[in-house]
């Protein structure tokens, strides 16, 4: 085992220093920040002189150095565009980006397990069929898209729901969040269901091909025999039994949910870690730019790192495969 | 956790008890850069913090400047001016306002890392003659300097002092300065709370020295940065105010009876200028450059139907012009605003007189977020242009990627705006823009453009300290630019705000700042 | 004359088999089938049908800005769908934007599945190193999110073009930066796969007779892990239209001069109260229906071809 433990970690810190890498490379050639800090009377002596401030006047090999030096001790320096500590940016908008997606992710859930377990269920009813063509259009809709479409309606022709921002949020230690204000959870909704829609259909379209392999397997087949009531059958053997790849599914698209939020949260104007980085792009903001890549890449890296350590733990047989180098082939 | 909870509890208690107070929802197109006004030289960010710091003096509704921290000035030889600064203001800490203050906040903003460093080019040194009497020295004599400290805002200097921030923020050294998210000025408001790109609040300085011609308790600071969530936050009542209306909405908003707009003429004025190098950038003519020639600058300038481009692209809301600078700006004159007629024929007679008769390509670069529908305007006129036979290959991106390009003189022709700002003359297009490149003129002169009987007369300019006579030369060079059309002007860019009927009424000026300190609520 | 000969034979006998059969009782397959070959016609010959040409400046006249669909009052012959805010006729625009968009699709779906099967293919084949490379940078590419990734590498891939290359190259940009995010899959399907084949006695014994190894890869291993990918690739077409569609909508894919249906959508979302709704409705409208019907097909086709389901 700690042989096992060693060599994951050594792969995650790997990836970690490509990802790294990638992300120094992207930013050396994404434009020039100094022509955006400066205001319009400034001399080119000015813009030299500021050029040399931030180094980006050094060595290729030297920067790499210095960034990746700095990125361990969580040190991103601080943000051209507003001169805070990225590390303190990215850490007051994490909060929003993880509610929500915690929002999605409790909405594909309780929205997905249901409608899959149902569609496997009743394979051949009209609504089973309805849900199942829903659920295509799920995933074939643009969120962008939809989020205008929601805020058209909900918004501005019904004024039900807010437009933009998480409304009042209350902070809790450094910890801000917008669950316990009216306001705050109204703000939630929309946003939430926009990022969510993508992710009730994977759900509910993995519970559906689960079910319907395990309903094939022999034992659920011998539970029918045995004369056990159909609901039993259903959700105490055959929905317990598809449950761990759903939760493992959910659990490793946390990352990708937090990434697409970026667009969930430029549609709505969610002061979350997406928009921080949309916000980058424009102003070519390299330090959070490389501290955002490099936040949620390894969010997802440890994600994984922490399902497949799970599995292992959990399935001896795939530690030896593992060290004869073939866990990944998933 | 407790004691967080009890917090919070405290915290919304305050909230509803604060309902008789008049709060002003601000919905802006983006997030001031910093609290530190000497962080970023940006106007918008300027204006934004000009509520809760002040200057020695500032520009009143219509653009006049008037006294503020300082009583009064005179000018003690050509190159000293003294100031009497008021006496019993106080900081929003409760300081007094005094000379040192004023001493202090002037080394900070001259400091070689300041930003703002080129916003008081003359500026040599400062002195106390007593407590409430400066004096301060320029280089040379120097006509603008009123104009350029209406956006030196003045600090504490206790309080720089005692949070290590006499000195500006270095970007480049990767620590965050203390002025950057706290504030202490002796402004209309005062800075309440602060979450960088979600909400700042300021709340009624009731020590203000001035007397208050607003009734507004708090104001809360939304950047929304897309545009259509902002008209739909208005139009939804979920913000009162907001500054930057987008044209093609203004029928809409307009129409709806809880909002109303205010829209005029911005100080801004656009044009299209060209790279004059010898060669062009990008072209099917490799030899030499086409748009050397006057006769083809005229064609281009000819086949503009700026009539067009004034009703569709800019909604009917710009003003046409022949000029370089708005009305407002001194160095203006009527007869500049003539503008060539547009005349496709004409356009096309003097591209073959010029030896083009199938026209050229070259690379033209705009930006998608920088001038107002910059867009549209940019798309109206290169089509334009291919009607009268040349092949323009229009380069539409966001501006931290056209920039670099721009000032590299990677372009043919560029869209080009300039607002005189804050100088509100035009000597500072005249230095910066049109002047050849030498020391600290021209540093906008990005193709290479200019005439040496320009930079004769705004050398001149530059020290003449009489009025009348300085506004003459500045005429005359912007003369000399229109008969060599160096430039093809088009038109002084349309603002537009917009407000819910919250608002009982506010002062727009013709510089695009909101001055919320004039801005009554129902 | 052999192949006119040959073609209703073939269709003959795929209607026959089992996959026709399937096809044949799934409306969902054989209509999307429908509406997909009506988009990529109308798409691919959009010079033929389109009223306008909307990238030829010298067509378009901005005093026919904003005018609104034909069964609006205000509506004005031959702009069926309106035009937008610079006088170009919305229909047009819709129709070279699907075609900008198609070609993305399918070029990216192609370039990540080369690189992915190749990649996968020599990984199983080979093993050791260059499997264990290659996995680990398949592994680097999944720690990144695809739509991050994306953004990233056409952030490089367009600085690196001088200025004047980056308009005209902005397609290619876009297929490299979607096929560099999503070949893992190929290439984990196609690995997994050929190391069962490499151990089947066939493969030996075509390696005991020296048969070179890509010829074994090509001609043997290949074909039998055609079926996953064909299936991943109609999947991934939605996807990689999608992924296009969502930077062009952020601002970094394809620009206002070339559009793409994720551009239209963009920049009609700025008009979304102005009143001018279809300029955001029908964009939209035909990426969902192209996504739609990409999806359904390859839905029926995972289904048809996997056995357990069946």
């Amino acid at each position: 085992m700690p042989a096992f433990l060693f060599k994951r970690f050594v792969n995650a810190a790997g990836v970690m220093l490509a990802v790294a890498f990638l992300a120094f490379l992207t930013f050396r050639f994404v434009g020039d920040p100094v022509e955006l800090m400066l205001n319009e009377q400034a001399s080119q002596q000015q813009r030299d002189e500021l050029r040399t401030r931030l180094g980006l006047d050094k060595g290729f090999v030297l920067q790499f150095a210095t960034f990746v030096g700095n990125a361990v001790r969580g040190d991103f320096g601080i943000s051209y565009r507003n001169q805070q500590e990225v590390f303190t940016l990215i850490a007051e908008r994490f909060p929003a980006t993880f509610e929500l997606v915690l929002v999605a992710t409790f909405l594909s859930l309780a929205v997905g397990i249901p409608l899959g377990v149902y569609t496997a269920i009743r394979r051949e009813s009209v609504l089973a069929k309805a849900l199942q063509f829903i659920s295509v259009l799920g995933v074939s809709l643009p969120s962008f898209a939809l989020g205008i479409l929601f805020i058209l309606v909900f918004s501005v022709n019904l004024q039900w729901l807010p437009a933009f921002g998480r409304g009042e949020v209350v902070q809790l230690g450094w910890w801000s969040t917008g669950f316990l204000t009216a306001s705050g959870r109204k703000a939630l909704i929309l946003p939430g269901i926009t990022l969510s829609l993508f992710q009730i259909t994977l759900v509910m379209r993995l519970v559906r091909a689960e079910m319907l392999e395990t309903m094939r397997t022999d034992f659920i087949r011998f539970a029918r025999a045995r004369g056990l009531p159909a609901r039993v059958v259903n959700f105490r053997h055959a929905l317990r039994n598809c449950l761990m790849p759903v939760i493992t599914v959910t659990g490793l698209q946390i990352g990708n949910l937090i990434a697409f939020a970026l667009v969930t949260e430029t549609v709505f104007q969610w002061p979350g870690m997406g928009m921080l980085f949309v916000q980058a792009v424009t102003f070519v903001d390299i330090p959070v730019m490389a501290a955002y890549l490099i936040v949620v890449s390894f969010i997802f890296v440890s994600l994984n790192t922490l399902v497949d350590l799970t599995y292992a733990w959990v399935d001896p047989r795939l530690r030896e495969d593992a060290l004869s180098g073939g866990a990944n082939a998933r | 956790m407790k004691k967080a909870w009890l917090l919070a509890a405290v915290a919304a208690f305050a909230l509803n008890g604060a309902v008789e107070a008049k709060t002003l929802k601000w919905g802006a197109s983006r997030e001031i850069a910093s609290l530190d006004p000497y962080s970023y030289g940006e106007t918008f960010t300027l204006a934004v913090l000009n509520h809760v710091y002040e200057g020695l003096v500032r520009y009143t509704g219509d653009l006049k400047i008037e006294p503020a921290l300082a009583e009064s000035w005179e000018t003690v030889t050509p190159t000293t001016w003294r100031f009497k600064l008021r006496k019993n203001v106080k900081f929003h800490n409760g300081n007094p306002f005094t000379a040192d203050d004023v001493i202090a906040s002037l080394a900070r903003v001259t400091h070689d890392t300041s930003p703002l460093k080129g916003n008081l080019p003359a500026y040599k040194s400062s002195k106390k003659i007593d407590d409430y009497t400066v004096e301060l020295e320029v280089n040379g004599p120097y006509p603008l300097l009123l104009n350029d400290l209406t956006n030196i805002f003045i600090f504490d200097k206790e309080w720089m002092e005692a949070n290590n921030s006499l000195l500006p923020t270095d970007s480049g050294k990767g620590v965050k300065g203390y002025a950057t998210d706290n504030a202490n000025g002796t402004g209309p408001f005062k800075i309440e709370s602060r979450r960088v790109d979600a909400k700042t609040v300021f709340a009624r300085n009731p020590d203000w020295w001035d007397k208050p011609q607003h009734n507004i308790d708090v104001i809360e600071f939304t950047p929304i940065t897309s545009s259509s969530t902002r008209v739909a936050a208005l139009l939804s009542g979920e913000i009162d105010y907001t500054n930057v209306a987008p044209l093609q909405d203004l029928p809409r908003l307009s129409a709806s009876p809880e909002v109303k707009v205010l829209q005029t003429n911005e100080l801004r004025s656009v044009f299209f200028a060209f790279n004059l190098t010898d060669k062009l950038v990008e072209s099917d003519v490799k030899d030499k450059n086409p748009l050397k020639d006057i006769k083809v600058r005229e064609a281009l300038y000819r086949a503009i139907d700026i009539d067009a481009v004034q009703k569709r692209a800019m909604r009917g809301l710009s003003r046409n012009t022949g000029a370089l600078v708005a009305p407002a700006i001194p160095g203006y004159e009527p007869s500049q605003d003539e503008r060539l007629p547009f005349d496709l024929a004409g356009a096309k007679k003097l591209l073959t007189e010029a030896g083009y008769p199938n026209g050229f390509s070259f690379l033209m670069n705009c930006q998608s977020d920088s001038l107002v529908n910059e867009e549209e305007f940019c798309q109206a006129v290169a089509a334009m242009w291919s009607r009268a036979g040349f092949k323009p290959n229009l380069s539409l991106a966001p501006r931290s990627q056209q920039t670099p390009k721009r000032v590299k003189g990677e372009f043919d022709v560029i869209s080009f705006g300039w607002a005189n700002e804050p100088m509100i003359d035009a000597y500072s297009i005249l230095v910066q823009v049109l002047r050849s490149k030498s020391g600290t003129g021209g540093v906008f002169n990005w193709g290479n453009w200019g005439d040496p009987r320009i930079d004769a007369l705004v050398d001149k300019a530059g020290v003449e300290l009489d009025t009348p006579k300085r506004i003459a030369l500045m005429q005359e060079a912007l003369k000399i630019a229109k008969a060599e059309q160096l430039f093809i002007p088009l038109h002084q860019q349309p603002m537009a705000w917009a407000m819910r009927s919250t608002v009982a009424s506010t002062v727009q000026a013709s510089d695009n700042k909101p001055r919320l300190w004039l801005t009554m609520m129902k | 004359m052999p192949a006119e000969a040959a073609k209703p034979g073939r269709l003959r006998r795929f209607l026959d088999s089992d996959i026709g059969w399937s096809f044949r009782r799934t409306p969902a397959a054989w209509l999307s089938t429908l509406v997909l070959s009506i988009l990529i016609l109308t798409a691919l010959f959009c010079p033929l049908i389109a009223p306008q040409n909307p990238h030829d400046l010298a067509q378009v006249f901005i005093d026919k800005a904003e005018i609104p669909p034909i069964w609006s009052a205000d509506g004005e012959w031959p702009f069926l769908l309106g035009t937008d805010p610079q006088g170009r006729d919305v229909l047009s625009a819709i129709l070279y934007g699907t075609r900008v968009s198609l070609i993305i699709g399918f070029s990216a779906v192609l370039v990540s599945m080369v690189i992915g099967v190749s990649l996968g293919l020599a990984a199983g084949f080979y093993g050791g190193r260059i499997d264990n490379l290659l996995m680990r940078l398949g592994d680097t590419v999944l720690s990144i999110p695809t739509l991050l990734m994306a953004i990233l590498v056409s952030a490089i891939f367009r600085e690196l073009l001088p200025p004047g290359l980056r308009d005209p190259f902005a397609a290619a940009v876009l297929v490299v930066s979607i096929a560099l995010t999503s070949w893992v899959q190929y290439a984990r399907t196609v690995r997994a796969s050929t190391m069962v084949e490499r151990r089947k006695e066939y493969v030996l014994a075509a390696r005991i007779i020296k048969v070179p190894a890509g010829r074994i890869m090509r001609r043997h291993i290949l074909p039998n892990t055609l079926t996953p990918v064909m299936v991943a690739a109609t999947l991934n077409l939605g996807l990689a239209i999608l992924s296009e569609a969502t930077l062009s909508f952020l601002g970094v894919g394809m620009p206002i001069t070339q559009p793409s249906l994720g551009t239209l959508i963009r920049i009609g979302n700025q008009y979304l109260f102005s009143g001018s709704w279809w300029l955001v409705v029908f964009p939209s409208l035909q990426l969902g229906l192209i996504v739609l019907s990409v999806n359904l097909l390859g839905d029926w086709l995972r289904d048809a071809l996997n056995p357990k389901l069946r």
